[in-house]
């Protein structure tokens, strides 16, 4: 009877482990993988003109720390602008109602998060509440085109006159 | 003689669905799984464990070899997680089974068709199928996921080893990236391929068993098929199944 015995325990700390292991890789390791508390904090919506690639579960963050998350990103076909809601958790309840929301990158090539700057109203925002002053995400091609755009006016007041001009042409 | 390979499928597809049929009776025999899920499972665990570390602290150097030419070996956990669930994890423990757990069972259950007792049960009216093969492919098919997600938590362990204690990469970087980065998807492809590999390897264990020539040399030549065919069959079932995860 003893061997029996010693094999059913090992074949049940085997599956308890393995089961341990599962539990961990689905729920610990995806930051928006299966979550079991209820979602707490409150919604506030702002509008931008340009989100690039935000999605939905990126952080938002004041002064670098992050303090809740984008819930969701929609089109409003009234205004031709981008609707994202941002879900903040519940104890940042002092954030000033005249914040501003901007779509800032983590390093150079990194994911879009929302940063606020925080106001100076006395009173704060709430569930539902809209954030008004909203800066577009920085688009790194507009920027490199705008650049670009500039060197080659510079260049063809210069001496090599001959030559700026058909690149700029070319483009 | 031209028909060979295809008539040798469609063995194995019947020899399959005849296994099905008897999965069902032989879950009824709960102690007989349990063994066997002790046989290729808990018995793989050592060698499963020891791979995954060492293939996590490979992955950690040579990822942070990689990233940091790019100066950015703070995605280090994300290029280890991504790669141990997705692919790693499930093929490098596949290949590992079909060589630890798989020749045993297909030596096993060859010796048992050698040594006629196969035949002796079937004289006494006792299905083998049901009694000796089904519990084992079971047992083969329970534990392969469970590898899998032990080897994928040694890995990362290894990784983080590697990564974090030895390169200095900044903890805090490393499991909040991996955290962002990896999607509850990553994860259930990983166990989809876990569970695919874990039928596969399995069926090939118990049907190259079954049908060994009851000879020495034909139960050595149906272990060694074995190994072959399932690393064969893991890598091409990987291919097909990564394509139809990135096509979604």
């Amino acid at each position: 009877m003893k061997p029996q015995r010693s094999l059913e325990v090992g074949t049940g700390l085997f599956v308890l482990l393995g089961f341990a292991a599962l539990f961990f890789l689905t729920t610990q390791l995806p930051g928006s993988g299966l979550q079991f508390r209820a979602e707490s904090g409150y919604r506030v919506t702002a509008k931008f003109d340009n989100i690039g690639d935000l999605k939905a579960g990126s952080p938002v963050s004041m002064a670098g720390v992050r303090v809740g998350r984008v819930e969701g990103v929609a089109f409003d076909p009234n205004d031709y602008r981008a609707v994202v809601t941002l879900r903040i958790d519940a104890q940042y309840d002092r954030i000033p109602d005249d914040s501003d929301a901007s779509v800032q990158t983590q390093g150079l090539l990194g994911g879009k998060y929302i940063g606020i700057g925080p106001g100076g109203s006395d009173s704060f925002l709430k569930d539902g509440g809209q954030i008004e002053f909203t800066q577009p995400a920085i688009v790194l091609e507009s920027l490199v085109n705008k650049f670009f755009a500039n060197f080659a006016s510079k260049g063809s007041d210069g001496k090599d006159a001959q030559s700026q001009p058909a690149e700029a042409e070319g483009k | 003689m031209m028909f060979e390979p295809i008539q040798r499928i469609g063995r194995v597809g019947v020899f399959f669905g005849r296994l099905l049929v008897q999965c069902g009776p032989a879950l009824l025999r709960p102690r007989a799984v349990v063994h066997q899920i002790f046989n290729a499972g808990a018995r793989s665990l050592i060698i499963i464990m020891l791979c995954g570390l060492f293939v996590g602290m490979v992955l950690g150097l040579q990822g942070f070899d990689l990233l940091q030419r790019f100066g950015s070996e703070d995605a280090l956990g994300v290029a280890a997680a991504l790669g141990l669930l997705k692919e790693l994890g499930p093929v490098v423990t596949a290949l590992l089974f079909a060589g630890r757990a798989g020749t045993s069972l297909t030596s096993e259950i060859g010796l048992m068709r050698a040594t006629d007792q196969l035949t002796a049960m079937e004289i006494m009216a006792v299905d083998p199928l049901r009694h000796v093969v089904a519990p084992r492919f079971l047992g083969g098919l329970i534990a392969m996921p469970l590898l899998v997600a032990i080897f994928n938590l040694v890995g990362l362990f290894g990784a983080q080893l590697i990564g974090v204690q030895l390169m200095g990469v900044d903890p805090g970087a490393f499991w909040s990236q991996m955290q962002s980065a990896v999607e509850l998807d990553d994860v259930s492809e990983g166990i989809v391929k876990s569970v695919c590999f874990g039928i596969a390897c399995s069926l090939i264990a118990v049907y190259e068993g079954y049908n060994a020539e009851p000879t020495a040399a034909g139960v050595g030549l149906a272990t060694t098929r074995t190994v072959v065919i399932s690393s064969v069959l893991t890598l091409l079932i990987d291919y097909m199944l990564t394509a139809a995860f990135l096509g979604r």
